[in-house]
């Protein structure tokens, strides 16, 4: 039985669960580069419906992590369970999504696809659809820009209508890696805003960020990160003054002289 | 002469010139998108690779089967989508790019083919594989062109949604489908199959010419993909009218003559098309006030 749907009795859709978050487990992962390690170790749970952040100083494998979790990442050692896993469950949005900006296509077009799960290569907009994607354009606030080419977008706008295309996919599981990166105070506040109601909705979401105050006002859970796992669980007790100390102290290339890592040879 | 003599009188007496026109809107059908198609994914180059690349399956069929249009077409197919097929692998089991694995693969078959060639043929049976004949437009010819042209464009609608998601947000597409490198290949079986089909008027280095030239051209004159698309067979069409034309009246071979007046086109498209032309942007004008 799937944990999404304990007490609903609706019936699963083909795409996906429509609400309720996943579990998350992470189990002694390891991904290395070149033989060294980009996160070394790490193991820890995630609830459905959790609101995680991740922070930890650059190259500290937090993109690292977010890659593994979709999938993309091939790991060293360990393993990730995402329970219930089916197409359509995580939705992630990379850190400098690889758009090709000059490509003709519209902003309704580009944020159709997040419908993809549904309606596939094939399947048409039906009626329900254009409303939806109205809907996720109106929720961004991107009204008045269908038409518009993406090459025409400011950078906030594009994230926009990013964050309008992951509302469309629906998906359970939503992974963020620094979505507010070079992006204007209104529109940071709007997408936290649309992170929260999320969250709300029961989805687990899980944000790579640099503003630490941000986290502290928004996100219950933190994973501090540099490399080795240094803390994870509260957001208060994560971001004490210590552990933010021992992040710190990571150094960021890599050891050439290192030996083989002895909790390596278990996994 | 008159305009008539001039522009019309040639098709109108002799059927090989009208059949190489049939053949030239049909090519120009299938080609021309996928032209576009390959200019907005920063694959321009790769249908040259590819025009290369079939050269060898053409030369063997000839080798075996003499100056006939199928067992040429075949080979030439096997050929490229061999070598679409050999780069993709090994851009895909290695950190190679594609780019370097297809240079690789597509020299290895050129210089595989120029030797059959050497080997098995006279200087002017080079000449025709390379620059193509408008005589030899005959009813296989004819068949074989609007045969891929429909198979192209059925293929082109079938893989379309996928395609333009491919070209957009590769990784977007690979976290919902794993419909990409599917779409990708196939896509190259159409450039090639293309290619293919056009080196019978064209010539196989030449008939790469139809495919991007009016894609280029097409740029300056439209943004959304449809109208690239049908801008880019218009100029197609009209590069070859015009081209069998200097081809007739001036006594050259066709697939330079049409290549070079698509080139033409691309000429003025850069000079004065209304997106982003060279000149237009010289011309200062007036802004709204919001």
């Amino acid at each position: 039985m799937s944990l999404a749907l304990i007490g609903s009795s609706t019936p699963v859709p083909a795409a996906g669960p429509r609400t309720g978050g996943v579990r998350v487990l992470l189990e002694n992962v390891t991904v290395a580069f070149d033989g060294h390690p980009a996160i070394h170790h790490l193991t820890g749970e995630l609830q459905p419906g959790a609101l995680l952040a991740v922070v930890g100083p650059n190259g500290a494998g937090k993109s690292t992590l977010l890659r593994a979790l979709a999938g993309r990442q091939r790991l060293a050692s360990g393993r990730i369970g995402i329970e219930p896993r089916r197409r359509g469950t995580v939705a992630y949005l990379p850190q400098q999504a690889q758009i090709d900006r000059s490509f003709p296509i519209g902003v309704r077009d580009l944020v159709s696809s997040g419908l993809w799960g549904r309606i596939g290569a094939f399947g048409g907009l039906g009626r329900r659809e254009r409303v939806e994607v109205e809907r996720a354009l109106g929720a961004v606030g991107l009204e008045g820009f269908e038409a518009r080419g993406i090459g025409t977008l400011s950078g906030g706008q594009l994230q926009r209508a990013l964050f309008a295309r992951l509302i469309l996919q629906d998906a359970p599981l939503i992974l963020l890696d620094e979505p507010f990166a070079a992006i204007d105070q209104r529109t940071v506040r709007d997408l936290m805003e649309l992170i929260g109601r999320w969250h709300g909705e029961g989805r687990t979401v899980v944000a790579v960020l640099h503003d630490l105050e941000q986290v502290r006002s928004h996100f219950p859970e933190t994973l501090l990160l540099a490399r080795e796992p240094i803390a994870w669980g509260a957001t208060r007790e994560v971001l004490a003054s210590e552990n933010l100390l021992r992040a710190r102290a990571m150094t960021e290339a890599f050891d050439d002289a290192a030996g083989l890592c002895a909790l390596g040879a278990t996994a | 002469m008159t305009l008539h003599d001039l522009l019309i009188g040639p098709f109108a007496e002799f059927s090989f010139m009208r059949r190489a026109l049939a053949g030239i809107v049909a090519l120009s059908a299938g080609a021309s998108p996928i032209g576009v198609l390959l200019m907005l994914r920063r694959m321009s180059l790769t249908g040259d690779a590819m025009a290369h690349a079939i050269l060898p399956g053409a030369a063997a069929g000839f080798l075996v089967a003499g100056l006939d249009l199928l067992p040429m077409a075949a080979g030439g197919l096997v050929a490229g989508l061999v070598v679409a097929l050999l780069s993709g692998l090994v851009s895909r089991a290695t950190p190679l790019k594609e780019d370097a694995s297809l240079a690789s693969f597509y020299l290895i078959s050129l210089a595989l083919g120029v030797t059959l060639v050497s080997i098995g043929g006279s200087n002017v049976d080079l000449m025709h594989v390379l620059f193509g004949s408008v005589l030899a437009m005959d009813d296989q010819a004819l068949v074989l062109i609007a045969g891929v042209a429909t198979v192209s464009l059925v293929a082109l609608a079938v893989i379309y949604r996928p395609l333009v998601i491919e070209c957009v947000d590769p990784g977007f597409l690979a976290t919902v489908s794993r419909l990409g490198p599917v779409v990708h290949l196939t896509f190259l079986g159409l450039v090639v199959l293309n290619l293919v089909a056009g080196y019978q008027a064209l010539g196989t280095l030449l008939s790469v010419g139809l495919m991007m030239l009016p894609a280029a051209a097409a740029r300056f004159w439209a943004r959304s993909l449809g109208r690239l698309m049908l801008v880019a067979f218009a100029a197609a069409v009209i590069s070859g009218f015009c081209g069998l034309l200097v081809s007739y009246h001036l006594g050259l071979p066709s697939g330079p003559a049409i290549v070079l007046v698509a080139g033409v086109g691309y000429g003025v498209s850069l000079a004065l098309g209304p997106v982003d032309g060279v000149l237009t942007g010289l011309v200062r004008r007036r802004h709204r006030a919001a």
